[in-house]
């Protein structure tokens, strides 16, 4: 299954992804007017700093811990992509706690929580972080 | 701390519909023109750090920059333009030389421009380059007065003089290790080797990890002799003796020590910190003698197996100055005409030394060919190729292949803000400061040399198709194929080319 992985030999830090990553993920068709004075609740977070830095999100595990944890079953596999389901989430922020990767986190409403869905859950289709990376340290593939 | 008389080259123009104070462009200048204001939530900028060379505006999500020239000025005058009035500023400010990168901007003429191409009507039949065979392959050294058969009465090949081969008559520049970035060696090493051409490791020695690239390599001798061993000399395909550079003639290379680090201080076998101070002149050539030695010495220690190319600057005399050289056992001779790029030069050397190629090819063609030597060697042209059509020039002008620096350094990001000697590249090129290296991935910058030089020999052939010519040995020296437009007849009878009508 192609999955977005990251060389972080080649990140710089520059934090485009999880701009991407919030317009994606806003339904909106500019930028500018989708994140213009609004704080971004991206699904991919960069971490490091200057010199070795790396972007973050979800691995979708083989054997992924959060849906096993999900009490609500709101979590769930689909074609290998783990997938959240908004109206069963009940927000107990489980599969936060026992996401190894920190790639799950509270949705901006504080009702649910979001992740990465690799752009499947939004109109874009595929991954906007990968395809904005300019450096291309972010990759979809097959590995 | 007085008053600062110089104002700022450039504008900073913020669209405040558009930025969405993501702080890329902040992370992203290395100049530190960017900021953030926690108190407003909104960016900030100090153009008097901008060099233009827009990093910022290729990054920006919401294309809500653009660095526009700041119309703030100094009283008109034309005599008195305002870089004149602002570079006295300078220098009486600080007492210095002024230093500049890249090749000359100045408004002088640009023959390639004033030079037309052929193509066949009626009498002789255009070729097709997708339907018909079309050679861009090319050999470069030395060729035979004549020829030799064996006792079947076939053609001797086994008695040439070594050649490089070409598949396309473009060849990377020299660029050193140093000057550009680890990166920027690899882009250019791995696109030679898949295009079957050579890069040139400049006067920087070449890097341990290079050596694999070897057959793609001509590694360069120069007044400074850094990074010059035997195993540096047998690595590469063809060896360079730099006695000029376009950039700057007459003056050797200087890097400074800040640059000197780790594998740099390492591949040039000088200490770290201390600045790499090329000599301006060899110190064992006063004459073509003297060069013949240094061309038998090289072609000794590597066994007569590789072809020796000797680089001069263009300069006023020129065509002597070749004749001698294509006399002095070398196989190639490299032009680098007073447009050519330097990651470091003092601006008046740059600005006011040297000639135009497009002069200097014609005269050493037309000279070496009047002395019967033109088979004694080949010829590169390099200094400001911008394009295809260039490349076609230059070859009908008389060249073998051209050397390409400042459109390669153009296909891997640079933007010719030619502020290369601040050592601060945006782009990941002229620098060595591994957060900036790192922004120039080899991966990509090797397929956009790869794309470049496809690109350009796709319409070289189709230009040569267009002439009729199905060859670049068909081509080369074939002045017949330019007319002059807007040349007077001295530049017409240096360029040996007729007026367009004639």
């Amino acid at each position: 299954m192609k999955r977005v992985y990251v060389n972080e030999k080649w990140c710089l830090g520059c934090h485009l992804c999880e701009y991407n990553c919030a317009f994606a993920n806003s339904g909106e068709t500019d930028m500018a007017g989708a994140l213009k004075d609004v704080k971004i609740h991206p699904r991919i977070r960069v971490e490091g700093d200057n010199h070795i830095s790396f972007a973050v999100s979800c691995r979708h595990c083989d054997d992924p811990i959060c849906v096993k944890s999900c009490i609500a079953g709101a979590l769930s596999v689909r074609n290998g992509v783990v997938h959240r389901d908004r109206d069963k989430c009940v927000g107990c922020y489980t599969c936060i706690l026992v996401c190894p990767y920190g790639a799950v986190m509270p949705a901006p409403d504080g009702k649910a929580i979001q992740k990465c869905e690799l752009c499947t859950d939004n109109a874009f289709g595929e991954p906007a972080c990968v395809k904005g990376c300019p450096n291309g340290a972010i990759v979809f593939e097959e590995r | 701390m007085g008053i600062n008389y110089n104002v700022p080259e450039y504008e900073v123009v913020r669209d405040p519909q558009r930025c969405i104070a993501c702080r890329v462009c902040e992370r992203q200048c290395a100049n530190e023109v960017h900021s953030y204001d926690p108190k407003t939530g909104k960016m900030k900028s100090d153009e008097s750090k901008c060099v233009n060379c827009h990093r910022c505006v290729a990054l920006c999500p919401t294309h809500a920059l653009k660095i526009v020239k700041n119309n703030d000025t100094y009283r008109i005058n034309a005599q008195w333009s305002n870089e004149a009035i602002g570079e006295i500023y300078r220098q009486a400010e600080t007492g210095g030389m002024l230093l500049s990168s890249m090749g000359n901007p100045k408004p002088y003429p640009i023959y390639w421009d004033k030079m037309l191409l052929n193509a066949s009507q009626v009498t002789n039949p255009s070729i097709d380059p997708l339907r018909e065979p079309m050679e861009t392959k090319t050999f470069l050294g030395k060729k035979p007065d004549h020829i030799e058969r064996d006792s079947e009465g076939h053609i001797r090949t086994d008695n040439l003089p070594p050649q490089l081969k070409l598949e396309v008559p473009i060849l990377f520049s020299a660029m050193s290790y140093g000057a550009i970035s680890y990166n920027a060696h690899e882009c250019l090493a791995r696109a030679a080797r898949a295009l079957g051409t050579y890069y040139n490791t400049g006067e920087g020695g070449l890097h341990e990890d290079f050596y694999k690239y070897g057959p793609n390599t001509i590694v360069q001798v120069a007044s400074g002799r850094f990074g010059v061993h035997k195993g540096y000399l047998e690595a590469g395909a063809a060896i360079e003796i730099k006695i000029g550079q376009g950039a700057k003639p007459g003056i050797g290379g200087h890097l400074p020590g800040a640059k000197i680090v780790g594998d740099i201080s390492r591949t040039r076998m000088i200490p770290e910190g201390s600045d790499a101070i090329s000599p301006a002149p060899h110190h064992d050539i006063y004459s073509i003698e003297d060069l013949r030695q240094l061309v038998y010495s090289l072609k000794e220690a590597t066994e007569y197996k590789k072809p020796v190319i000797v680089k001069i600057a263009a300069v006023h005399n020129v065509a002597a100055i070749a004749s001698g050289i294509a006399r002095s056992g070398a196989d190639i001779i490299a032009i680098d005409g007073f447009r050519s790029g330097t990651g470091a030069a003092p601006t008046r050397i740059r600005d006011n030394v040297g000639i135009p190629i497009e002069l200097a090819l014609a005269a050493v063609d037309s000279r070496l060919r009047q002395e019967k030597i033109r088979n004694n060697v080949s010829l590169i042209a390099g200094g400001s190729i911008r394009n295809s059509a260039d490349v076609v020039k230059a070859i009908a002008l008389g060249a073998d292949a051209v050397y390409i620096g400042t459109a390669a350094l153009l296909a891997l990001g640079c933007h010719l803000c030619r502020t290369c000697q601040t050592g601060k590249c945006n782009w990941g090129i002229a620098t060595q400061r591994p957060d900036l290296v790192k922004r120039l991935n080899p991966d990509i910058g090797t397929k956009r040399l790869i794309n470049l030089v496809s690109a350009w020999k796709h319409e070289i052939m189709e230009m040569m198709g267009g002439m009729g010519i199905n060859s670049i040995e068909a081509l080369r020296g074939n002045r017949l194929m330019l007319r002059g437009v807007g040349l007077n007849d001295r530049e017409l009878k240096i360029l040996g080319i007729k007026h367009a009508g004639e």
